[in-house]
């Protein structure tokens, strides 16, 4: 009797010892599989785009391709800067500063991911109630700071990573 | 089928079960009388049910990076090999896993032929499997063709070129192949639609195959018709299971050693170089597991001659169960088809060998002796055999060569776990 649940004790430890070793093994073979998919080095190695901003009057913008998406360079006036620190933060559906959303020292240029934060469509420039963008899709209206104020887009669009590499350039990423 | 009792324990099983009887056929597969000594030679059925999967596994995540164009396939394929994450290793495993595929089906084809297995009443099954085989074969050229390298852009020209062996028609017939006037984009584009089709065929043939297994069942090493269930079957899982698991698991060791230790070998380094309409490689070979009917082929010095005593060599494969006339399957109980076998065996070998090496001197001369023997083994000796062949006498049972003792042939594995639960 002892010896037999003794047997047993032991094919259950080689059962799980088993299924242990299969599902790692099937795991470890699944993953390539998986991974194929995820963008790879050669894509990770263009995630950096530099700009000349040299030529951008103020009040006017710039788009630029940045890992397939595109990215709108502002430059804003003065005029446009005060508007966009004056807002009341309790008026924004997604709170931020204007002061947030650029670099210190630089606030004439508003550099943002142009992709709308609803679904995806690009914003048209100069458009919208708010003097900013204004998504053509579902009609979401972003201010001059590209914070999202009216329509269904629930955040304000992306600033992406950059930083000046000199007072002409930035780099994206 | 006799399952149909079968009823499922819960509730929402019996609803579900009663509408797609999808557990019913679930319980059949799982109960499914097998003969008790199947070596492992039947194990190949298993192995390549994995082979197929893999292949249309690995083939669809290629097809996500692969660019089906003259001007960009090499240059995607090598995209694939340097950048795509673990890329290298799903090619190696696609590429391979073709060897590996044809390496299965060959000791499959082998096994059926040693034991009989193509005989009534289990023909069909043996003739959807020709066709699953031919099937393979168009796939296995096709997909060679995708990477767009020399020897793809050659095989094809010369693969194609067959067709214009055809008397009248054979020139335009090649040129609707192509396409156009020679293997261009056209070609390319259409032999990868082609190659996406094919797997999923097979893998409609397999279910037919596997369907009309399961009315006859299991032919087995003894070749004896069996009851079924009886004292001479086992359930197929998990004694089946079991077996074709471990058998699996052997096949994958030589499967990677090839991906991860040598995976060019069984390739040509040719096709690392871009196709090039201007320049013939100088030596054209096909894949190992296509040379010996590329040896029939030509060892013909006649074209038309060529391409229908190699397709004849499909042909009487295909028509084999009517070809053997002795009632007796296995080889087992056939002394002297026993011999002939081994014959056919290094035959073909012999055949793959010498497609392989220059046609012309004493390999040709080899060629065309290995030639007529194959279609000798088919036409001559195969019939004769049903007449003259004095075969041993047969076991009442499976059981019976065990519990005398006398034969060798028969695991007596099985037997003993069945002895031991009464």
């Amino acid at each position: 009797m002892s010896k037999q649940e003794d047997k047993k004790d032991r094919r259950d430890f080689l059962f799980t010892a088993s299924y242990t070793v299969g599902a790692v093994g099937i795991g470890a073979t699944i993953w390539p599989f998986i991974h194929q998919m995820n963008p790879d080095e050669s894509v990770k190695a263009l995630a950096t785009t530099e700009v000349d901003i040299s030529q951008v009057e103020p009040g006017k913008s710039i788009t630029v391709l940045w890992r397939g998406k595109p990215i709108f360079i502002k430059r804003r006036t003065s005029e446009e800067i005060q508007e966009a620190q004056s807002v009341n933060l309790k008026d924004l559906p997604d709170p931020q500063r204007d002061e947030d959303r650029v670099k210190d020292g630089k606030n004439e240029w508003l550099v943002m991911v142009g992709v709308c934060t609803h679904l995806g469509c690009v914003p048209l420039k100069d458009k919208g109630e708010f003097n900013g963008w204004f998504c053509p899709c579902h009609g979401s209206h972003y201010d001059i700071s590209g914070r999202v104020r009216k329509g269904p887009a629930p955040k304000n669009m992306e600033i992406p990573d950059y930083k000046f590499v000199d007072n002409n350039t930035i780099k994206i990423g | 089928m006799s399952e149909q009792e079968y009823v499922p324990k819960s509730k929402a099983g019996k609803w579900f079960n009663d509408r797609l009887p999808l557990l019913s056929l679930g319980a059949h597969l799982a109960d499914y009388p097998t003969p008790k000594n199947l070596n492992y030679w039947w194990t190949f059925g298993g192995i390549l049910t994995f082979c197929l999967i893999t292949q249309i596994v690995t083939g669809i995540v290629l097809a996500m990076h692969y660019v089906a164009h003259a001007d960009l396939a090499f240059e995607s394929v090598e995209k694939i090999m340097r950048d795509v994450n673990y890329g290298w290793l799903i090619r190696y495993i696609h590429s391979n896993g073709a060897s590996m595929f044809f390496l299965a089906v060959y000791i499959h084809i082998f096994r059926s032929l040693f034991f009989g297995s193509f005989k009534s009443p289990r023909e069909l099954i043996w003739i959807i499997g020709m066709l699953i085989y031919i099937l393979m074969m168009a796939a296995a050229f096709m997909g060679y063709v995708l990477p767009w390298g020399q020897m793809s852009f050659w095989g094809a020209t010369v693969i194609t070129n067959l067709f214009s062996a055809i008397p009248l028609v054979g020139e335009s017939v090649v040129t609707w192949l192509w396409g156009g006037y020679s293997v261009d984009n056209p070609t390319l584009t259409r032999f990868f639609s082609l190659h996406y089709l094919i797997p999923f065929l097979i893998l409609g043939l397999v279910v037919l195959h596997i369907w009309a297994l399961h009315i006859p069942g299991n032919n087995n090493p003894v070749g004896i018709d069996i009851k079924k269930p009886s004292k001479d079957t086992v359930p197929f899982h998990p004694y089946i299971t079991i077996k074709d698991i471990f058998a699996l698991l052997m096949f994958m060791i030589v499967f990677a050693g090839f991906v991860f230790f040598s995976p060019n070998v069984l390739g040509h380094a040719d096709n690392y170089i871009p196709a090039n309409p201007l320049v013939t490689p100088a030596h054209i070979v096909p894949e190992w597991y296509l040379l010996p009917f590329y040896a029939i082929l030509r060892s013909v010095p006649d074209k038309l001659g060529g391409v229908i005593l190699m397709f004849g060599a499909l042909f009487v494969l295909v028509i084999l169960p009517w070809l053997d006339t002795n009632k007796v399957r296995s080889a087992v109980f056939r002394p002297m088809y026993r011999q002939f076998f081994w014959i056919f065996v290094v035959d073909v070998l012999a055949l793959g060998y010498l497609g392989a090496m220059p046609a012309d001197g004493i390999y040709l001369f080899l060629a065309r002796v290995a030639t007529i023997y194959y279609f000798l083994h088919f036409i001559v000796v195969l019939p004769a055999l049903g007449f003259f062949e004095k075969t041993d006498p047969l076991p009442a049972s499976i059981s019976e060569p065990v519990l005398t003792g006398g034969f060798s042939t028969v695991p007596a594995r099985s037997d003993k776990i069945i002895n031991e639960k009464k």
